[in-house]
């Protein structure tokens, strides 16, 4: 069964359309990843699955309960990491924990068990008296995280968990993620890094302008737009229609990004070689394996992050 | 949109007033001495200063006339502030109520838990001032051990009407004008510091519509001694004024914040 439905689920905020009619579900147990750049409306998403969020119309159904008659018990089973950090400020690093625990009617020594084994397992165990203030920007997205757990969530929900954190404290953030997805806990995961979404997601929806362009596992969607490898040709966007044209048996599609032109080669080698061997040569040729990035290229005509 | 009128409230409230007392259990001492400092200012500069020059108000010395309208304003200025400024903070830099919301608790229920954080400030204060006008020698009638109820009722209704102007105008800057346009009239003609007898009349029937006077008719009737049905119906007003705009209080903060 799957613990996340949404059926032509809108999001309209005074008339503008943020989530435009989108279909998509996630499997139990499972990393799933909403990708996009800004604006995509990926938050919106998200944030109608905890009910913050009214939906405009749809249907969005989350572990079988419908969000917009049940959100209290839905939000009682899910774990919620925002986009902004909302750590109380008023409140030290283990308070923050226990508060929020009481939030969840857990009983007081039950959250403190709890709250110190997350704190533990988030590397924080020396900061339990410290101003939540006086946290590093790595270290208070680990304690948002681990107060998302701290009422044994059967989904974790993070927007955006690594945004701003530099790659160490990434690494962090993500081997944490994966351990909490071997214990069986469904994650749900926005996010504009591609390569975490390629590190981390079983299966992914990417989205541009409320629209979803295309769902799959990472390799599906690699294998779908793009195959396993591209060919990038420096400066060479203003030949592009002559070697197209030229070449158009050896390459599956191709795409111009500024002044360079990336061809998508059935055989990468043999067509560099023979590349190199054009009385016309280019700035650089680099082959290099297909990501993600030039997946979300293909079909948005656009990087990310512009 | 057809059950903007139900209020979604369940003992979870609670947990929220709790959240503000464990912060609050933090800098109490801090909080609660310059809270108190301000009307002693009052009672010092306006009783014992001016009054000398004051001759007797219904009979009454004029630190025995001001000290107990001193609780209702001390009351009413500790959840204005308290349900402006700190909400305001809570809900608009700290995100607060974005986290609670996250949790089982609802919106609703964070907002009231507002309300009630900020009708115990009432209390709190206003029972801080009750009795230092104790020790003062100034409470005159065991009457006033209702006062405090009397300051949980205010509370209610001056803390909803702190988050209405937020529902209204959500934005720091405005507040300055909320206590210029609103409180302090509010404090200077509801018979803190001289009887409404003296105003014409049209002055009174408006004053009628303040909350505060009713509050000043509640603490200075209950100290002095002077009960009767007149208190009575000055406690149903604000019951009723309370129970009016805390829904109204509740409604537009889910406006605010539920997008
Ligand atoms: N509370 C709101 N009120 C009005 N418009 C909003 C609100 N929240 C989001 N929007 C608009 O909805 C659209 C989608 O925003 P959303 O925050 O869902 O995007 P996102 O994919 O999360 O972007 P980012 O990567 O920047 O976080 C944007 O055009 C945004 O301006
Ligand atoms: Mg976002």
């Amino acid at each position: 069964m799957d613990i996340i439905t949404a059926r032509n689920l809108v999001k309209e905020y005074n008339g503008l359309r943020a989530v435009n009619g989108i279909n998509f579900s996630v499997h139990r147990q499972e990393c799933f990843g909403i990708l996009g750049p800004n604006g995509a409306g990926k938050t919106s998403t998200v944030r109608m699955m905890f009910g913050f969020s009214p939906i405009t119309a749809g249907e969005l159904h989350v572990l079988g309960l419908d969000v917009t008659h049940h959100a209290r018990e839905i939000k009682a089973r899910l774990g919620i990491v925002p986009q902004e950090n909302n750590l109380d400020l008023d409140l030290k690093v283990l308070q923050n924990l226990l508060v929020y625990a009481s939030f969840f009617n857990i009983p007081e020594r039950e959250a403190r068990a709890r709250a110190l084994e997350h704190l533990e397992f988030f590397g924080l165990s020396d900061k339990l008296d410290a101003k939540v203030d006086h946290l590093s920007g790595g270290m208070k997205r680990r304690l948002t995280i681990a107060r998302a757990l701290i009422n044994n969530p059967e989904i974790v929900i993070l927007d955006e968990p690594t945004t701003g954190l530099d790659p160490q404290a990434r690494h962090t953030v993500w081997q944490r993620l994966r351990h909490l997805r071997s214990r069986g806990v469904t994650i749900i995961l926005t996010t504009h890094y591609l390569e975490e979404a390629a590190q981390l997601c079983d299966r992914l929806i990417i989205m541009d302008h409320g629209d979803i362009l295309d769902e799959g596992t990472p390799g599906e969607l690699l294998e779908r737009h793009v195959g396993a490898e591209v060919l990038e040709i420096g400066q060479g966007a203003a030949a592009a229609d002559n070697l197209t044209k030229q070449f158009h048996n050896d390459i599956r599609g191709h795409l111009e990004v500024g002044d360079n032109l990336v061809l998508y080669p059935l055989n990468g080698r043999e067509l560099l070689s023979r590349l190199q061997n054009l009385p016309q040569q280019f700035d650089h040729y680099l082959l290099r394996p297909a990501t993600l990035e030039d997946v979300f290229l293909k079909l948005t005509g656009r990087g990310l992050k512009e | 949109m057809s059950n903007t009128l139900r209020m979604d409230i369940s003992p979870r409230v609670f947990k929220v007033f709790r959240r503000h007392l464990t912060v609050y259990r933090r800098n109490w001492k801090v909080s609660l001495s310059f809270n108190f400092f301000e009307p002693l200012l009052y009672l010092a500069a306006m009783g014992y200063g001016l009054g000398v020059y004051v001759q007797a108000i219904e009979g009454l010395t004029f630190i025995q006339f001001l000290a107990p309208a001193l609780i209702a304003s001390s009351a009413m200025f500790s959840s204005s502030y308290e349900c402006t400024y700190g909400t305001f903070i809570r809900m608009e830099f700290q995100k607060t109520f974005q986290a609670m919301v996250a949790t089982p608790v609802s919106m609703d229920e964070v907002s009231l838990g507002e309300i009630l954080w900020g009708s115990f400030k009432s209390f709190l204060y206003g029972s801080v001032i009750l009795f230092v006008i104790l020790v003062l020698g100034l409470v005159a009638s065991p009457w006033a051990l209702l006062v405090p109820g009397v300051l949980l009722v205010s509370g209610l209704l001056f803390a909803s009407l702190s988050m209405i102007w937020i529902g209204l105008f959500p934005n720091i800057d405005s507040f300055n004008y909320y206590f210029s346009l609103v409180i302090t009239p509010l404090f200077l003609f509801s018979g803190v510091f001289f009887p409404l007898s003296g105003l014409p009349a049209i002055a009174q029937t408006l004053a009628w519509a303040s909350p505060l006077l009713h509050v000043v008719n509640l603490t200075r009737g209950l100290v002095l001694g002077n009960v009767g049905m007149h208190l009575v119906w000055d406690f149903v007003w604000l019951v009723v004024v309370a129970a009016v705009l805390m829904p109204i209080a509740i409604h537009l903060m889910r406006r605010l914040v539920i997008r």
